[in-house]
């Protein structure tokens, strides 16, 4: 490599210097808390194949304070995921009819109307 | 043009993402409520539980949505590492290493639970 190659100088802590920025770096370390409890459904999987004891002690283990801090902040997180994601729908999925795009805001309200209907059926049929 | 891996990565990291979004929330809210006691004690009970997972296509569904989540976080830190410093070929090749192999270890823990 020659010195002649362009290295662009960016601070180390860019991102905390605009209220936009810290949005952006919030939505994308979303994925720290999302893959945490994708793999905490794993270790659920696992101790529900183990038998009804290990089942209840996973539940327990969810019962404990710091779970129930660690849940409440995973549940943040994925909420924000939710309403970036479906706000970038419109842009990562545009459509056409025709001619015609279709509004950012049908796109972007059919993702919400989604999330609404999917959302009741869980809590419908898994919530009991 | 030279062939990218790119797509093979977009794919479960936009069905990753969007299924992680349309679905988690309540996911976790069910969850918490049970841990918080708000639920009646019968609904995440083991057999209730055991009987959803016990048909394939639940079963199915579940280790798919799973893993697609798995490997949209993954793809997603190892963007995030590079704007938050990890910048040279080496520094990113490394990250790029182990957020995918974590997720394929995962990937490896799910389906040993399952098979």
């Amino acid at each position: 490599m020659s010195s002649s190659v362009y290295t662009p100088k960016l601070p180390r802590w860019w991102w905390l210097h605009h209220a936009g920025y810290r949005r952006y770096m919030v939505r994308e370390l979303s994925c720290i808390p999302i893959g945490v409890f994708a793999v905490m459904l794993i270790v659920g999987c696992w101790r529900l194949e183990q038998g009804p004891e290990s089942w209840q002690a996973f539940r327990a283990a969810l019962a404990t304070p710091l779970a129930l801090v660690w849940q409440l902040i995973a549940l943040a997180f994925a909420v924000y995921h939710s309403i970036t994601w479906f706000a970038l729908a419109p842009r990562t999925m545009p459509l056409r009819i025709g001619a015609r795009r279709l509004p950012a805001s049908w796109i972007a309200g059919a993702h919400y109307l989604a999330w609404a209907v999917l959302s009741l059926l869980v809590l419908r049929i898994v919530g009991g | 043009m030279s062939i990218s891996n790119k797509p093979l990565l977009w794919l479960p990291f936009a069905g990753g993402g969007m299924l992680a979004a349309l679905l988690l929330p309540a996911l976790m809210l069910v969850l918490l409520l049970d841990s918080l006691g708000m639920l009646s004690t019968a609904a995440l009970a083991h057999e209730r539980v055991r009987a959803w997972v016990s048909q394939p296509l639940v079963a199915i569904s579940a280790c798919v949505f799973i893993t697609l989540v798995i490997w949209h976080a993954a793809h997603r830190l190892r963007m995030t590492l590079q704007d938050l410093g990890v910048r040279d070929a080496g520094a990113r090749r490394l990250s790029a290493r182990i957020c995918y192999s974590a997720a394929t270890l995962a990937t490896v823990a799910l389906a040993w639970v399952w098979v």
